[in-house]
């Protein structure tokens, strides 16, 4: 292993569900708002997973009052306080990119169990 | 261990790290040292004082005789890298100490200098980010060129420093006011926010900013 995949490695967290595109997450970020901490939590479907070591981001989809709301994280931020595994989705794509065109009755992920 | 300036090193490559407010941060890995005084420069002797450091091995038997006998006092070496650093107090070192990334701290500000990637000849485009000229319109075979480069009957002669087509890239640059974003001993690493010259395994000299 090389240096720079050492330094990589170091910053992995290893406390991470495996989850995968479809699957419904519950995000709790941590939000610091002058000296307090809080934990927002960001629930919706995973739209995506891009990248590799400890520069993988994930994109969460959830329809809020109608409006369509994406948020990427980092995944292996320290901002995360954890990720919540809700549901296993069935889908066939990696990127569900075809769901930002989907409203109502069709723009819902059949789940595992 | 005395204090020192700067150190030769070692450009690894570039990623990014997640700093204490949890931002990602690009940062350059750069192995410092270790790195062998080889000679000491004194004021009485050699009229200023420095340290002259070595870095990186080579081949007893690819050096010439004198480069060895050099660095033989330090028993070390042969160095592919020989480097001054001007110091103030050439006594507070001694020939064959070995320096390393212990030298650098978190938050200290680097100018970092290296040898840039080759380009060879390059056009004005390249080189200087010229717009080149129009796709059509006349234009024929010429779109990359710099299109006018003076005027005419006065001073019939090109301007000195006119920007033209040349070598770009392979010449000595540095990047001042880095800021040095981790340090990892253990491993002789630093972590340095944003990039630096050269390729990778690039040799590099890194200086404390005054």
């Amino acid at each position: 292993m090389n240096q720079l995949q050492q330094i990589e490695q170091d910053f992995l967290r290893m406390d991470i569900p495996p989850f995968k595109a479809g699957d419904t997450v519950k995000v709790h970020v941590k939000i610091r708002e002058g000296e307090k901490e809080r934990v927002q939590v960001f629930q919706g479907f995973v739209l995506r997973r891009q990248g590799e070591m400890h520069r993988e981001t994930f994109t969460v989809r959830k329809v809020s009052g109608g409006i369509g709301v994406e948020r990427t994280f980092p995944l292996h931020a320290p901002m995360l306080d954890k990720i919540e595994l809700v549901a296993k989705g069935r889908v066939r794509r990696a990127k569900l990119y075809y769901m930002r065109e989907l409203r109502g009755k069709a723009a819902r992920i059949k789940t595992i169990r | 261990m005395a204090q020192i300036n700067g150190l030769l090193g070692r450009k690894i490559g570039m990623t990014q790290v997640f700093n204490e407010l949890g931002e990602q941060v690009p940062v350059t890995i750069i192995e410092v040292g270790p790195c062998t005084v080889v000679q000491i420069k004194r004021q009485d002797r050699e009229g200023y004082n420095a340290v002259q450091l070595g870095y990186g091995d080579k081949k007893a038997q690819r050096a010439t005789k004198p480069l060895v006998g050099h660095c033989a006092p330090s028993g070390k070496g042969p160095f592919t890298v020989l480097r001054e650093i001007r110091v103030d107090d050439p006594d507070a070192y001694e020939v064959g100490e070995q320096l390393t990334a212990e030298q650098f701290a978190t938050g200290e500000i680097v100018h970092v200098t290296g040898q840039s990637k080759g380009k060879g000849f390059a056009g004005v485009m390249k080189r200087w980010g010229f717009a080149g000229l129009r796709a059509s319109h006349g234009t024929h075979k010429v779109q990359r060129s710099p299109g006018s480069i003076g005027t005419s009957a006065w001073p019939s002669r090109v301007v000195k420093g006119k920007k033209m087509a040349g070598q770009m890239g392979n010449e000595k640059v540095t990047i001042k006011n880095l800021t040095v974003v981790g340090v990892r001993p253990d491993q002789g690493i630093i972590l340095v926010k944003g990039g630096v010259p050269g390729s990778k395994d690039g040799v590099l000299f890194i200086r404390k900013a005054k």
